[in-house]
């Protein structure tokens, strides 16, 4: 049994919210409502690293998802699972590359939904809550989990996945919770009255120091994103920042790229370069870069590009039917960039 | 600055401005109420951080724990102490070290308890219903992180309560959590074993896991605890100085395609079965809780110790029926041990699947292949100890045993021993019953026939009246027990707690009770004592495995020198008879 206004309510409310004690319920009562308009995403995924579900917020009472655009959505099926335990098939209505949202539609009416609004943002310092699919741990019916925190920053986005930069490089609300987690992205971030502040976003790390950041993409930004989704005007993708990187500045000189798929095999090594110190001899068959099979010479150039400057480069060679790893040292910066 | 140049009036004048300043920024502008709640949430954390117990496994490393009794009994997990042996040092914010000893362990559940030594005014945590936990209450943790408590000041973390009746699969080991808190407090390596606390400063939760990703072994803003209801169930079974383990229904769900919750796989040999479950039933409720999802039937399950008789609701051809089924020990008592021995063997976990949520154990200061021998004893410990195949410490189920019969001598006290007991009565179906016990035989006389047990025959051969399953010699070991106490019943152990009304389970009345079991004259007995000392049930196996002869006893509160006014009996899943007895006095 629960009491409206029991000292530990009243405890909770105070160091939820502080003096701020808005015109909205509790901190229990603000979860409770805005996790009926949470969804529990599930697609593709599963392997490597890569998780097989997110989150997504209901944006209008006709079963409009709002979502990030990630791999999990590249699947045939796509589904949701409302706060009621039941599940959805869900149709991609749309993407913005640009901000990374998808836009999911399921058959449904008079869902609970959160409202849109290109309104102002919420200052630093407002307190918030999160809720999100985070590590899967809820499943059917289960909520989704609630973490609180503080909008710490509002700053333009300088964020990586990989080597390559988002494509986003507006204003994101930094908060100063645990956020940035596996099955986070889509979570909704709300204010104390339950207000929709923003979303998570997709699992980034911050483009200087590489820590991985936990952010809100602010509503004004999502409902745009919707806009121009439904209208069909969101931007074409951002071009990949991964473009090829030839070995040679490794010191690894490869065969004439002649063929369609040239075999990736070394024609000859620079004295003294880094490609000289691990090892690396004429005549081998370069078969992986950095654990990824690569089948020929373009592939190898497009590998090397994939990793970010700095990172260590390994070679895995058949040499003589046998495979030998050299370590290449760390990946140089592409010509031309600073 | 010029030494003793003497304070003018001016100069003190800014002084006194600066004073106002900070008073301003500590308190104006800020609701008085807010300033209240935080006087208030400090002295709730400081009485709560007196309960912390900063647990020191010697080399093995540590972690926390969390006194519950003012004698010095501490909750904590089974991954803390598991390295550390029987003893240990703890210590509290008092700035004191004491000197503890395991009492119980159950290792599924990742629960274990310690006793604290040297005090019998420890402070101690208390019991919320942690059912009554919902997602945003607010909740701190206090423990002791990656061990930081040299000073023995344990580490607060607050956050809120993210989620409610998690289940987390085993993650690598047979450590399972089920119905879980999940918290955005830090929870990190060192706070196993450390006390959740909600506003009130009241126990909810024994952290114990936490999720870990891409950040090493650190918090991740997901925190996992046992609830607090699931320490109360395994606490009697703790103190017994045993080694718990956890039920199972011996029948596995999944869910059809519509969703619902359905019997899959079932055993023969299960209560389950015998009790009428089969495949594809439709499992409702559990324990008195709502299943709805397969989560929620592990959660439920997860929360309850081996042996317990619950309340089963499952739904075929659209008719809800409901039934007592008794759950089943998920392991056999000598792979437990052996787990529990391969553990110790290994106390390092091994690496985690993405996503799972290891538990945040001990910090290792050495390799875990380099155990070092078994140290000597403190001498603390010596006489508290004592090492026996199915406990993790004999000596604390004597000491409970000796409690049980101490109330059970009590309660009996102006009952002459060696007089026969006679009880009389009507049926309540209909004819009259007398019932003659003595130490040298059994009578139960019915309108269907009379039955006679002599008390030095083999009792698994007399299981009398016939269709009883064996309530004659369910009632002779009875005045027995009450007569003689347990050691006179042969081997007699405390068999932990269990509920008095397996069908309030779920219900807010539904006391734990006592439970001592014996093994006599070719039987085994369960016997429930009551807060006063009063048995008010048996279960008697004439075989293992069979079903057991059900007595229910409800006695009249301080009348009828402690007979009961009301004796029930089922076997087999069926009523034998109820028997309502007359006052005493009242018998011819």
């Amino acid at each position: 049994m629960r009491q409206g206004l029991s000292l530990p309510t009243l405890l909770g409310i105070a160091w939820l919210i502080g003096a701020a004690v808005a015109a909205g319920g509790t901190p229990q009562e603000t979860i409770a409502d805005a996790a009926r308009k949470v969804v529990k995403v599930y697609g593709a995924g599963g392997l490597h690293g890569l998780e097989s579900y997110q989150t997504g917020l209901l944006v209008s009472p006709d079963g409009r998802i709002l979502t990030v655009m990630s791999t999990v959505l590249d699947a045939d099926d796509i589904d949701c699972v409302l706060d009621d335990g039941s599940r959805h098939r869900a149709t991609l209505v749309g993407v913005d590359p640009r901000r990374e949202l998808a836009l999911l539609s399921i058959a449904g009416q008079d869902l609970p939904a959160f409202v849109l609004t290109e309104e102002a943002r919420v200052p630093t310092g407002t307190r918030i809550l999160a809720l999100s699919n985070l590590f899967g741990v809820a499943v059917g019916d289960e909520r989704v989990s609630a973490q609180r925190g503080v909008v710490a920053a509002i700053v333009p986005l300088e964020a990586r996945r990989g080597a390559a930069q988002a494509p986003y490089k507006g204003d994101v609300y930094v908060l100063d919770c645990t956020t940035n987690n596996p099955g986070s992205p889509g979570g909704a971030v709300v204010d104390a009255s339950g207000r929709l502040v923003g979303m998570l976003g997709k699992e980034l790390r911050a483009s200087a120091g590489g820590i991985w950041l936990n952010y809100a993409l602010p509503a004004d930004e999502l409902a745009r994103g919707c806009r121009e989704i439904a209208s069909g005007t969101a931007s074409a993708p951002a071009p990949a920042d991964a473009a090829p990187l030839d070995p040679r500045l490794l010191g690894a000189v490869l065969v004439p790229d002649l063929l369609d798929r040239t075999p990736p095999f070394v024609e000859s090594v620079v004295p003294g370069s880094a490609a000289a110190r691990a090892g690396l001899r004429p005549d081998d068959l370069v078969i992986a870069v950095d654990g990824r099979s690569v089948a020929s010479r373009a592939a190898v150039q497009q590998a090397l590009g994939g990793l970010a400057a700095g990172d260590p480069v390994r070679f895995t060679v058949m040499r003589d039917r046998t495979v030998v790893d050299c370590d290449l040292g760390p990946r140089p910066r592409s010509p031309g960039k600073p | 600055m010029a030494p003793s140049r003497p304070l003018s009036l001016l100069s003190l004048v800014p002084l006194a401005a600066a004073a106002l300043v900070a008073t301003a920024g500590r308190g104006e502008g800020v609701d008085r109420a807010v300033l209240d709640a935080q006087r208030e949430r400090v002295e709730t954390i400081r009485r709560a951080a007196a309960t912390a117990v900063a647990i020191f496994a010697g080399d093995s490393g540590g972690g926390s724990g969390v006194l519950i009794s003012r004698d010095g009994y501490a909750a904590t997990n089974f991954h803390v102490v598991q390295p550390a042996g029987p003893a240990m040092r703890c210590g509290l914010s008092d700035g004191r070290l004491y000197d503890a000893v395991l009492v119980g362990i159950d290792p599924t559940g990742d629960l274990a308890l310690v006793k604290l030594l040297g005090r019998d005014d420890f402070p101690c945590a208390t019991f919320a219903d942690s059912d009554d936990v919902v997602p945003g209450d607010f909740c701190f943790a206090a423990g002791n992180p990656f061990l930081l408590a040299t000073d023995l000041q344990p580490s607060i973390s607050a956050g809120i309560v993210s989620g409610t009746h998690r289940y987390q699969f085993p993650a690598g080991t047979i450590l399972e959590y089920t119905d879980c808190l999940q918290v955005d407090a830090a929870i990190n390596p060192g706070n196993s074993g450390g006390g959740l606390f909600d506003a009130a400063g009241r126990l909810i939760g024994v952290n114990g896991r936490a999720s870990f990703e891409k950040r090493g072994r650190v918090n991740v803003g997901a925190g996992y605890a046992i609830s607090a209801n699931q320490v109360r169930n395994f606490l009697g079974c703790l103190r017994g100085g045993r080694i718990c383990d956890h039920a199972t229904l011996g029948a596995t769900v999944s869910s059809d395609a519509a969703g619902r919750v359905v019997v899959s796989e079932i055993l023969e040999s299960s209560d389950a079965w015998r009790r009428g479950l089969r495949y594809d039933d439709e499992i409702v409720a559990l324990a008195g809780r709502p299943v709805r999802t397969v989560n929620a039937f592990k959660n439920v399950l997860g929360t309850l110790p081996a042996g317990w008789q619950v309340p089963l609701a499952y739904r075929r051809d659209g008719r809800r029926h409901e039934l007592l089924v008794r759950l089943a020990a998920v392991h056999a008592p000598a792979d437990l041990a052996a787990i529990v021995a391969g553990e110790q063997r290994q106390p390092e976990r091994r690496q985690q699947p993405r996503g799972a949520a290891p538990a945040p154990d001990e910090l290792p200061r050495q390799p875990a292949t380099d155990q070092p021998e078994v140290p000597p004893l403190p001498e603390a410990v010596t006489g508290l100890y004592e090492p026996r195949s199915g406990f993790a410490n004999h000596h604390f189920n004597t000491v409970e045993r000796d409690r049980v019969a101490k109330a059970i001598a009590a309660a009996r006290a102006d009952r002459a021993a060696d007089t026969p007991w006679v009880l009389t009565g009507r049926l309540e179906g209909g004819g009259e019953f007398r019932i003659e016990l003595s130490d040298t035989q059994g009578l139960v006389d019915l309108p269907t026939g009379t039955s006679v047990v002599e008390a030095a025959a083999d009792l698994d051969r007399n299981p009398l009246p016939p269709g009883s399953g064996g309530m004659l010699p369910a009632l002779l070991l009875w005045r027995r027990l009450v007569t003689r106490g347990p050691a006179d019943l042969g081997r007699t152990t405390y068999w932990g707690t269990a509920p008095r009304d397996p069908a309030a389970l779920g219900t807010a009345a539904c006391p734990l009770v006592d439970v001592l079991e014996a093994a006599v004259a070719g039987v085994e007995a369960r016997f429930s004592i009551d807060e006063n000392g009063d048995v008010c049930g048996i279960d008697l196996w004439t075989a293992p495995d069979a079903d057991p002869c059900e007595v229910r006893l409800a006695p009249t509160a301080g009348g009828q020198g402690g007979m009961p006014a009301r004796i029930e009996v089922r076997h087999g899943g069926r009523p034998f008879g109820l028997f309502l007895v007359d006052p005493p006095g009242a018998a011819p």
